[in-house]
């Protein structure tokens, strides 16, 4: 047990760091957290057809029995002392090599806590659409397996309390994420997006594997306890470098630029699957490795740095990107990018922007998963057409639908009161804060994001009907539409609630990741102004263009910008031509120069023993006689040799 | 009178004995070569121990027809076997022991 | 044999004697040399394996008569006994067995091992000549001081003395290859041997009842007392079986033929009186029809009459 040691180095940190506890009483059933939704995949997966019945309830009932765990343990969490709310659960030892010892335990701290709620709650409101959604699939039981697989491995993921056993969460995410996007295999693209997803998380999580291996030469240990008590003394190129590394890891999970390739092709997948992995928690996983890893950023200017170009980068790329799609799910797929792009670049800005990319974080996941929820409804309601061009004046036709989904809208473009104002704002403001370029990046993206919602809202609900001819949109049934109100109320509240409710977020967080203050270059009304006049201009640009004219039902050919967005800015392109064509040469020529000259060698070597034997061997005529002539001969030399030696 | 003429003696024999070990091919007369040789052998170790008046060469010579008698006891066994089973006393024939 | 004795005497009397060269020694020398290489060029060039064996003899009994010319008397005496007496017998009944007729094919069959073996020959002969011809060899001490109570007391001597464990060694050598030779050429019974009756029993009941009674026995005729004409059939052919098969191997058998013609010759000089052919003929046959009985008989009665209507 190194508790002990952990909670003294935790206690030497700096003040932004509080005290773990080892935990007692209610806090030690935190493993019920984890354990309910890993008992519900062991039986969804392992139980077999007796179970096709009733499967989809025992999915939702173990994620809803660990929603209600993590509320007993949050309100118990808000009766402890504001700076005495983190706990260490220890487990077991995983393992003891030598120096390096492992254990499993938990920590269950505020920030961990927030990921806990978002991602139960969220779960368990997505468990019950895909009730509905996935009614007529005759694998929903499997469906749910996976889903509850993902919730376990993404509890574990946040609740970890060694880098080691954080990986763990992070390969069982991308696992359940590979299952899931391919779930509908027999499709050929489902398998190969699947296959994508895969491929360029192995990218990422290469980042993780030299992060951990980075820590154990400068740290010796890839507990948090120890890494983080560690990093004051630790050499800043290290830090730096551990820093990036985890920031391609994060890269890679989060779809962030350079390897933001996969998350566009993962809608293939089922849409409650988009909603909850692929917008709401998984690809935010590496929003929280850097929050996470507060402690090893504040001490690495050039890894931060990195962040804040890579959130950046992003946000604009996923915005443009979203702006071209005509698939509704591709559009907002761009989104999330660009979201995750925001909440990265506060990342990056250090403890100023930590509290508020937890903040946007959970909106976003509130606003997001509803959005990608009222996406799944209307194809659900459309024989599962994803093409807006053939939507148009759904309104009328999915009242529900169109409420929640308008909700969202309003949240993610940023109105006031709704959430996403609040928390974009934030962010907008701290990077302002930052620098002008930053700043201005931030609000160019936010301008943009107004540009395609409202683009994706008026193909979507308004205008004409363009829909095929067999379309017969009705609204989903209860269990679709319940979870899609409860997200939309949580999209209305959730920004000024959680902003200003006991404290907020900043406060609730503020032990785990510090706070500090910027001044702003120009005053806060005037900032707030002009946000709102860019997000305004942003959506009567797209009703000039969406609003006002009909939409053509074939996409026209569009500027070279379209062009460019509608192939993903031509990432897959750049990949193709920079990693895989050159690796395919580089395998070529490796095996043509293996078939050649290795073999070639050994071949080679083994053919002219063989034909030296074949010669050779017609010595062996089997004669007697010719072996005694042999013989005489060889007799002859011998004795010639010798006389030659002796004669002179 | 000098051993050389002895020696010059045994190494004709020695060599027509060899010659019809390589040339001979029923196996009697290979095997009477053989014989051969090791006479013409006997005769220089005979003649040597004369020119050195020791008799130890003697000794030797006695021990080869000794050998011999044992060697010609085992051979014309294996003859006389090999001539059962394949009805011929050719060398060549018993030649099936390669490729 | 005198010359030998006296060659003898005097190389076991006469140490002096031995140390320069003896005319006598020499004579013999050139005797029975040129016999030796005689007698080794005749056993290799020699197409039957027995003449060869004899030329071998010869020269045996060449290098007996060198030894004791070489003041081994002992070795010489060896040389005679064991082996032109015991080895060169022991061929000679194995040549026996094998076949004392055949003879071999000058044909070489393996390509180019005349070539290869001329080339070793003629390299082996240069070597060894040229190494006996360059050594400049002393005249010999002689054998009479390491022997002073004459050859064979010398030899027990150092058999029984310093080289009595290798004597010991040979002699098992010996033991274990008269047991070897013993084990190669034994034969094991694989059934019980059949006693005299059950082998008659078993020809009546197995075998062509044709041939219950025996094979048919040759034709003996008037003309040849001998048992290489084989018997005819009641229809003029010739009866193989009457004839040994040893005769036919060796082509000594007379055929039916060869006897129809001898008939033929013999009625043109008899002229037409072929009766008196017919009761020789009858006459023969009875006289061996006392040891075949039957079919034999009546077989020769027809194959007479045939044969006597042949030649009429």
């Amino acid at each position: 047990m190194n508790t002990t040691l952990l909670t003294q180095s935790v206690a030497a940190q700096t003040e932004t760091h509080q005290a773990v506890r080892e935990a007692s009483g209610l806090f030690s059933g935190t493993w019920l957290l984890i354990a309910l939704p890993l008992l519900g995949a062991a039986l969804l997966l392992l139980g077999g057809r007796r179970l096709d019945r009733t499967g989809h309830l025992v999915g939702c009932a173990t994620v809803i029995a660990s929603f209600v765990v993590a509320a007993v343990l949050f309100v118990a969490m808000l009766g402890e002392g504001s700076g005495e709310r983190a706990f260490l659960i220890p487990l077991w030892e995983w393992f003891n090599a030598g120096g390096y010892e492992v254990e499993i335990s938990l920590l269950l701290d505020q920030l961990s806590m927030a990921f806990v709620l978002l991602i139960t709650g969220v779960g368990s409101l997505i468990h019950v659409y895909s009730i509905g959604y996935m009614e007529h699939d005759e694998r929903r039981r499997r469906f749910f397996g996976y889903l509850n697989l993902f919730v376990a491995a993404m509890l574990l993921l946040v609740l970890a309390s060694d880098f080691l056993v954080l990986f763990i969460g992070w390969e069982g995410v991308g696992l359940a994420s590979y299952l899931l996007i391919g779930f509908w295999q027999h499709k050929p693209s489902a398998a190969v997006a699947a296959k994508k997803a895969f491929v360029v998380n192995r990218v990422g999580d290469m980042g993780m594997v030299l992060a951990v291996a980075s820590m154990l030469v400068v740290f010796g240990s890839s507990s948090y306890a120890v890494v983080f008590a560690g990093t004051e003394n630790a050499p800043v190129g290290w830090l730096n470098a551990i820093g990036l590394f985890l920031l391609l890891a994060a890269c890679g999970k989060s779809a962030q630029f350079p390897l933001q390739s996969w998350l566009l092709d993962a809608m293939e997948g089922p849409t409650p699957v988009s909603a909850l992995i692929h917008a709401a928690t998984m690809v935010t996983a590496g929003v929280y490795l850097i929050v996470r890893s507060a402690a090893i950023f504040d001490l690495a200017p050039e890894a931060r740095t990195a962040v804040v170009v890579v959130g950046a980068v992003t946000l604009l790329m996923g915005a443009i990107i979203g702006c071209a799609k005509d698939d509704i799910k591709k559009a907002l797929a761009g989104s999330t990018m660009s979201q995750i792009g925001y909440m990265m670049l506060a990342a990056g800005l250090g403890p100023a922007g930590y509290a508020f990319a937890i903040f946007h974080l959970i909106t976003h996941g509130f606003f997001k998963a509803n959005l990608f929820l009222g996406a799944g409804s209307v194809m659900h309601g459309m024989n599962d057409e994803v093409d807006m061009r053939r939507f148009g004046a759904l309104r009328a036709a999915m009242p529900v639908t169109f409420a929640t989904f308008a909700i969202g809208y309003l949240a993610i473009i940023g109105i006031p009161p709704f959430a996403g104002f609040f928390s974009k704002d934030q962010i907008i403001e701290a990077a302002f804060a930052e620098g002008l370029v930053v700043g201005l990046c931030a609000l160019l993206g936010a301008g943009i994001t107004a540009f395609y919602m409202t683009r994706v809202m008026l193909m979507t609900f308004l205008g004409s009907k363009r829909w095929a001819e067999e379309a017969h949109p009705h609204e989903s049934p209860r269990v679709m539409t319940w979870p899609l109100i409860a997200l939309g109320a949580l999209s209305v509240v959730g920004g000024a609630g959680l902003l200003y409710l006991g404290g907020g977020i900043v406060d609730w967080l503020e032990p785990v990741t510090g706070e500090e203050h910027h001044d702003l270059p120009v005053p806060l009304a005037v900032l707030m102004t002009s946000t709102l006049i860019t997000v305004l201009a942003g959506a009567a640009v797209a009703w000039l263009l969406y609003g006002r004219r009909p939409v053509p039902e074939v996409a026209p050919r569009g500027n070279p910008l379209t062009v460019a967005a509608r192939r993903d800015l031509y990432g897959d392109a750049v990949n193709e031509g920079l990693f895989m064509r050159p690796g395919q040469y580089l395998t070529r020529s490796l095996v043509y120069a293996e078939s050649r000259g290795v073999d070639g060698t050994i071949v080679g070597a083994a053919k002219a023993v063989g034909g030296l034997s074949t010669r050779w061997r017609r010595w062996q005529t089997g004669f007697v006689r010719s072996y005694a002539l042999t013989m005489l001969a060889g007799a002859g030399l011998v004795v010639i040799a010798m006389l030659l030696v002796r004669l002179p | 009178m000098n051993p050389t003429s002895y020696l010059v003696l045994a190494t004709i024999l020695f060599t027509l004995g060899s010659g019809g070990v390589l040339l001979r091919r029923n196996a009697l007369v290979a095997f009477m070569s053989v014989e051969l040789m090791l006479n013409a052998a006997n005769l220089a170790f005979v003649a040597f121990a004369r020119m050195h008046g020791a008799l130890d060469g003697q000794i030797v010579a006695f021990f080869v027809m000794i050998i011999a008698a044992a060697e010609v006891v085992i051979g014309l066994a294996i003859i006389v076997m090999i001539f059962r089973t394949r009805r011929s006393a050719s060398v060549d024939d018993a030649s099936l022991l390669k490729l | 044999m005198n010359l030998l004795a006296a060659v003898a005497t005097q190389a076991g009397d006469s140490p002096a004697g031995s140390t320069g060269s003896t005319t006598g020694e020499e004579i013999l020398f050139w005797i029975l040399a040129p016999l030796a290489v005689l007698g080794a060029a005749g056993l290799v060039f020699a197409r039957k394996a027995v003449h060869g064996a004899l030329f071998l003899a010869v020269t045996m009994v060449s290098l007996a008569f060198l030894y004791i010319a070489l003041e081994a008397p002992f070795l010489g005496v060896v040389q005679m006994v064991v082996y032109t007496g015991a080895v060169m017998m022991l061929f000679l009944f194995v040549i026996m067995l094998v076949g004392v007729d055949a003879s071999d094919s000058r044909v070489e069959t393996i390509r180019g091992q005349r070539v290869g073996a001329g080339l070793a020959l003629l390299g082996v002969i240069i070597l060894l000549m040229t190494v006996a011809g360059r050594a400049a060899l002393p005249d010999p001490v002689g054998t009479a001081q390491a022997a002073p109570d004459g050859n064979v007391y010398a030899i027990a001597d150092l058999l029984f003395g310093r080289y009595v464990w290798v004597f010991e060694v040979v002699a098992a050598v010996l033991i274990t290859a008269a047991v070897g030779a013993m084990v190669l050429t034994h034969r094991e019974r694989t059934s019980r041997r059949l006693t005299q009756r059950e082998m008659s029993e078993k020809r009546f009941r197995d075998a062509d009842p044709q041939q219950a009674a025996g094979q048919p026995p040759p034709g003996v005729y008037a003309r040849h007392n001998a048992v290489d004409t084989p018997a005819l059939l009641p229809d003029g052919t010739p009866a193989e079986t009457s004839i040994s098969p040893v005769l036919i191997a060796r082509g000594a058998a007379r055929s039916a033929d060869e006897f129809t013609i001898d008939l033929r010759q013999l009625g043109d000089e008899e002229g037409s009186d072929a009766a008196p052919t017919e009761p020789s003929d009858d006459s023969t046959s009875g006289m061996s029809g006392e040891a075949t009985p039957g079919a034999a008989e009546g077989n020769d009665g027809e194959a007479g009459t045939t044969d006597g209507g042949e030649a009429r």
